[in-house]
């Protein structure tokens, strides 16, 4: 026991040791980021400290209320971060459009996930629903983010592209057409590079940890294509939720833009 | 065409009545920041008045639907923009928005002319100059063949012979199909040659007056 803690030790304090690395590069660049990355180690340690306590209580004493729970709290922080974490502060509507495109997106593929392609039973048991949970969420948060700053950068950075649209009397849709394929473009690449390297240019995380807890590779792999789907899903799902809500809360109702 | 009552807009504008005639060259004359470009958006609907009413032919602006009113009354802002693809793809873009059918060859090449703009049409249009671009945009408009044409600055990119061509071929083409033209322009030349009435725009108000009239107000 003792072992693997030092272990486990060693491989913080070397990873640790890339943080402070980062941390002096951006420092050197003179790119002020020093704060956000520091703040952003020290959150990931503490959360990953405090979930792990979480889920052997929660694994112990499965409920589908605490399943439930857990599973809203990580979409609200992930909603939370993605609203957080644009440079530009975003209206009200573009705010909900976020919230609503997460959580329909996320939901939608979680329920199916777990209701046609495992077909758990019980339903609700978190040693399955918390992991998958986590990786859908997470992928699905990263996504929309490009998508919401894709989005914004494009309104703002081709405004006069969009009105000389408008002006000839295009819909709020075709003058935004080309900055809303843009934003689905750029939101889903990372998920479809991920597909297309994967086991080739990297074994992904859940793969790794289910052999190395002694599962056969071959389960291990159909857990990956399924999950990797299931990612697929509702990344493109929650994206294109949001590109098609967000773009509108550009526009007024007398089809004017509104930045 | 226009009538404008009591029209306030983003601080800048404040036109207490102010009629554009329809059928008519009207130029807008007056320094920067007076509030032009605000009048021309507003007449467009690309903006709404903070407060007063606007009427389009006839029409309160607040009733009118924006999106057919400006096909109807196409402006052509002073930025020039050009769209995706090649010059005969920026020509139609403003039909196929209007989900109207594509137009031949040979209204594209007319309305090319019109713009002293003499290209192939399959030519990319971001290959264009500046001046090119603007003249491509004020002929993508002509295509629309919209009541009204609605032009910022139409020839600030292009040298003095060009524009001029540009403004006598336009204007001949406005007055024989009896279209309205309303145009920003800072060139006393243009608003001289070619305008039936000349709106002066001065700390956000607007006084029009006949070609000669208001020049006496207006010295630059």
């Amino acid at each position: 026991m003792n072992g693997t803690i030092d272990l486990l030790f060693w491989q913080l304090a070397a990873a640790y040791l890339f943080v402070i690395l980062l941390i002096v590069i951006v420092r050197i660049k003179g790119i002020p980021r020093e704060k956000e990355i520091l703040i952003g180690a020290v959150r990931m340690t503490l959360q990953l400290i405090l979930v792990g306590y979480l889920l052997v209580y929660v694994f112990g004493n499965a409920h589908p209320a605490y399943t439930l729970l857990l599973v809203a709290i990580m979409l609200a922080f992930s909603i939370r971060t993605v609203i957080n974490g644009t440079k530009r502060k975003l209206s009200k509507a573009l705010k909900q459009s976020i919230a609503l495109s997460m959580t329909s997106g996320i939901l939608v593929s979680l329920v199916y996930f777990i209701f046609i392609v495992l077909q758990l039973a019980p339903w609700y048991e978190p040693r399955y629903v918390i992991p998958i949970a986590g990786m859908i969420v997470g992928n699905s948060m990263t996504g929309v983010a490009l998508g919401v700053n894709s989005l914004i950068e494009g309104m703002h950075g081709q405004k006069d592209k969009v009105e000389a649209a408008l002006m000839l009397g295009a819909t709020p849709r075709m003058a935004a057409r080309e900055i809303v394929n843009q934003s689905f473009d750029s939101a889903m690449l990372p998920t479809i590079n991920s597909m297309v390297g994967m086991g080739i240019v990297f074994l992904p995380g859940m793969m790794t940890g289910q052999i190395l807890s002694g599962t056969s590779p071959i389960v291990a792999v159909e857990y990956q294509i399924a999950i990797m789907l299931g990612i697929v899903g509702s990344v493109s799902l929650s994206v294109i939720l949001f590109v098609q809500l967000g773009y509108r809360t550009f526009f007024n109702r007398r089809s004017q833009l509104e930045l | 065409m226009f009538r404008l009552k009591g029209v306030k807009a983003k601080g800048i504008l404040s036109i207490t009545d102010l009629t554009i005639p329809a059928k008519r060259i009207t130029c807008i004359v007056g320094e920067s920041g007076s509030g032009k470009t605000t009048l021309l958006r507003l007449l467009n609907q690309l903006d709404s008045p903070d407060e007063g009413e606007i009427w389009l032919n006839q029409r309160l602006s607040s009733e009118l639907d924006p999106i057919p009113w400006r096909r109807e009354a196409v402006m052509v802002p002073q930025a020039t923009i050009t769209f995706k693809g090649t010059i005969r793809d920026n020509l139609q873009i403003g039909l196929s928005f209007a989900g109207k059918p594509e137009a031949s060859d040979e209204r594209l090449k007319e309305a090319l002319h019109l713009a002293c703009l003499e290209k192939d049409l399959e030519q990319n249009a971001e290959e264009l100059s500046g001046g090119e671009k603007q003249r491509l945009a004020l002929a993508r408009a002509i295509v629309m063949n919209p009541m009204v044409l609605l032009l910022d600055e139409p020839t600030s990119a292009l040298d003095e012979d060009t524009a001029d061509t540009v403004m006598q071929r336009l204007t001949a083409f406005m007055r024989e199909n009896g279209k309205t033209l309303v145009m920003i322009t800072h060139s006393r030349h243009i608003a001289d040659t070619y305008a039936d009435f000349v709106i002066e725009m001065k700390d956000g108000t607007g006084r029009r007056g006949r070609t000669g009239g208001v020049y006496s107000e207006w010295n630059h």
